[in-house]
């Protein structure tokens, strides 16, 4: 009887959710506690020696964009702010664009290996995950502060006579960024293009495609689901950077991340860091939302 | 070279790889191919098919020779700048396109306007009989049915020559007869001129104009299909396509004189001289009295009965083995007995001397 097997259906599926409440309940406790708090603290006072102290306030808030007047307590915007908003997310979309010009002739070149030294290369390309961010990001260091191996190079071929001065800009964090997060990149495209299949390469110049064409209208949108998954994976860890600006950017040089530890750390105003953490969360949820709709919109044709 | 020639192979010569490991694919293979018609390029497995046809494509260049096409060579045009479309054997249709962006592919790359593009689409879809089927995505249709957008796609910017690599092999059986009617057709209606790769010897002989048959990098024979069958030039021929019995003798006047010590008529004998080898068709040896001219005298060493017809399997007086195809008679097992001594002759004009 079909009712009588609907009704079957219908308790094991409760069974089901009954028996994985208590993970459920575990991970939704996970996820969303530490936010709340986070939520709830961007709403206080600043204490004094950092903490909070609860009274209701919107000055968390407000200090994202604008500062009070030492003097007659008017509100300015603040400049300063905004350059570190600017700074992360073009450092980042430029992260995203450099890693995507990179990784996909590598991710293409691996593609397009044997079975056998596919394995190798893969391999290769995840041995910078061993070593620790930090010991990473200051070997970076190494190669381009102003007495580096670059520099060095450079000096004692005689093509430069002075240090060029990569350390502590944008560049460098730039630089150390893609270095970090270029995996990110090549795995997901990797993925894409092996499963890519090359007689459409053929298919396509047969149909009088030249090899720009057979790019943009056979192979990218065939391999866009990588391309989206590359990017999320590197413009979302790009934007909270905090190690790599830090490091490589020097203490003027700061992104959203290097802002917020310093909001816990020496500026005691633990209510704007909260605020500023939702903040570059609305930003990561905002684009990704863009991106993907875009990502979706299809084909050129579709 | 004459007018109506579309495809004009010279003394191609592919090979892959270095050194002593150096694969010969084509070892100088040169072939006309007619203007309109459905050429077929028959051989077994690896003996380089889609070589040939993928050096006319240009996804190959010829280690050396040249091909041409209407005269013109374009031996070193890339596959783009080729009026000549393929006819994928896996159809390699394009997964992110819909089933007309599909078809309309070829005319877009090649700049048509919108409105011709459109319009030829439809037109398309209409011969091959998929206008519901439009706005689907390629993964969403059957076999069968693939298959036609992929010969749509390939027919949409009239190239003047279509090339199909064993398009027909991944269907079952019903479908690929249907395959096989609509491919002809499709032929006829657009009157473009046809390569068409199988080693499937019925496909051949069913659909072609002419047939080239290949084995080991070159091409053996070439010929309409009644040619090949009844006039095979070699054993490779003869034994590939349909069935042979090999019969040794030596050329005299009035025939071929075989290891029996009997004469019998044979064609091809111009201009031979000394040990050949005789090739017969099964259907073309029949039971006879002994006696009449021509007769051989024979043994019956063992018979198969498979319905329309009885295999009859015979030891000529020297014990060389010949199988006769008999019709199967209404009822009755036709008098064939084990060791039964009996008397064989061929059919007039049977008997091909075959090359080397
Ligand atoms: N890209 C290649 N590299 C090396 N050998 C090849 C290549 N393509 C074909 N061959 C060899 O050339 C011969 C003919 O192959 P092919 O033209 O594919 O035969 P067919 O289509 O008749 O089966 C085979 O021995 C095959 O192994
Ligand atoms: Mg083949």
């Amino acid at each position: 009887m079909p009712s009588n097997e609907n009704r079957q259906r219908a308790a094991s599926a409760r069974t089901g959710w009954a028996l994985s409440a208590p993970a459920l309940l575990l991970l939704g406790f996970a996820a969303s506690g530490p936010l709340l708090i986070v939520l709830v603290y961007s709403f206080l006072t600043p204490g004094d020696y950092g903490n909070v102290v609860w009274k209701f306030s919107l000055d968390g808030w407000r200090g994202i964009l604008f500062t009070r007047d030492i003097f007659d307590g008017t509100l300015h915007l603040a400049d300063a702010n905004l350059t570190i908003f600017w700074r992360s997310v073009k450092l980042s979309l430029l992260t995203t664009a450099i890693t995507f010009a990179v990784g996909f002739p590598t991710a293409w070149f691996i593609a397009t290996r044997p079975a056998k030294s596919r394995a190798l290369w893969l391999f290769l390309i995840t041995i910078p995950f061993w070593t620790n961010l930090l010991i990473r990001t200051v070997a970076i260091n190494e190669v381009i502060r102003n007495e580096g191996i670059i520099n060095t190079l450079l000096i004692w071929t005689g093509l430069i006579t002075e240090p060029l001065r990569i350390i502590y800009t944008d560049t460098a964090v730039l630089i150390g960024m893609a270095y970090v997060y270029l995996p990110l990149m090549v795995l997901p495209l990797f993925a894409a293009i092996d499963r890519f299949d090359m007689k459409l390469l053929e298919a396509g110049y047969d149909l009088y495609a030249s090899r720009w064409q057979v790019l943009r209208r056979v192979i990218l949108p065939i391999v866009k689901p990588g391309i989206v998954a590359g990017s999320i994976l590197v413009f979302v860890p790009s934007l909270g950077a905090y190690v790599t600006p830090r490091v490589l950017g020097g203490g003027k040089n700061m992104m959203i991340g290097n802002f917020i530890e310093l909001q816990f750390g020496a500026g005691r105003n633990w209510p704007l860091g909260a605020a500023l953490s939702m903040t570059l969360l609305i930003i990561v949820t905002v684009a990704l939302l863009f991106y993907v709709r875009a990502a979706n919109r299809g084909s050129p044709h579709g | 070279m004459s007018k109506d020639v579309a495809v004009e192979v010279r003394n191609a010569v592919k090979a892959f790889g270095q050194g002593d490991s150096a694969v010969r694919a084509l070892d100088d293979v040169s072939v006309d191919i007619r203007k309109g018609e459905f050429f077929t390029l028959l051989g077994p497995s690896g003996c380089g098919k889609t070589t040939l046809l993928r050096l006319i494509a240009g996804f190959e260049t010829p280690s050396s020779g040249q091909i041409l096409l209407d005269g013109k060579d374009i031996t070193r045009d890339p596959p783009n700048r080729r009026p000549v479309n393929t006819v994928f054997q896996s159809y390699a249709l394009f997964p992110h396109l819909t089933v007309a962006q599909n078809i309309g592919f070829g005319l877009e790359m090649q700049g048509r306007p919108k409105a011709e593009i459109a319009a030829v689409t439809a037109n398309m879809l209409a011969l091959v009989q998929l206008g519901p089927m439009a706005q689907r995505k390629t993964s969403q249709l059957s076999g069968g049915q693939q298959q036609r957008v992929a010969l749509a796609r390939a027919l949409a910017p009239r190239p003047k020559v279509l090339l199909l690599d064993e398009p027909l092999s991944a269907l079952d059986l019903k479908l690929r007869k249907e395959m096989q009617i609509e491919l002809k057709r499709l032929q006829l209606e657009t009157g473009i001129t046809f390569i068409f790769v199988t080693h499937d010897q019925e496909e051949a002989l069913t659909m072609s104009d002419r047939i080239g048959v290949m084995s080991a990098g070159r091409i053996r024979q070439i010929g309409t299909p009644r040619d090949i069958y009844t006039r095979p030039v070699n054993r490779f021929v003869a034994s590939f396509i349909g069935e042979s019995n090999f019969l040794s003798g030596a050329v005299e006047t009035g025939g071929v004189r075989l290891s029996c010590g009997d004469l019998v008529e044979a064609a091809g004998t111009e201009g031979r001289s000394g040990k050949v080898t005789l090739a017969v068709r099964p259907e073309q040896v029949r039971l006879t009295r002994a006696g009449e001219p021509g007769a051989l005298p024979a043994t019956i060493t063992d018979w198969v009965y498979f319905g329309t017809d009885t295999h009859c399997h015979l030891a000529l007086s020297d014990g060389t083995e010949v199988v006769a195809r008999l019709q199967s008679p209404a009822t009755g097992d036709a008098g064939l007995e084990k060791g039964k001594a009996v008397a064989l002759r061929f059919a007039p004009g049977a008997a091909q001397v075959l090359g080397d």
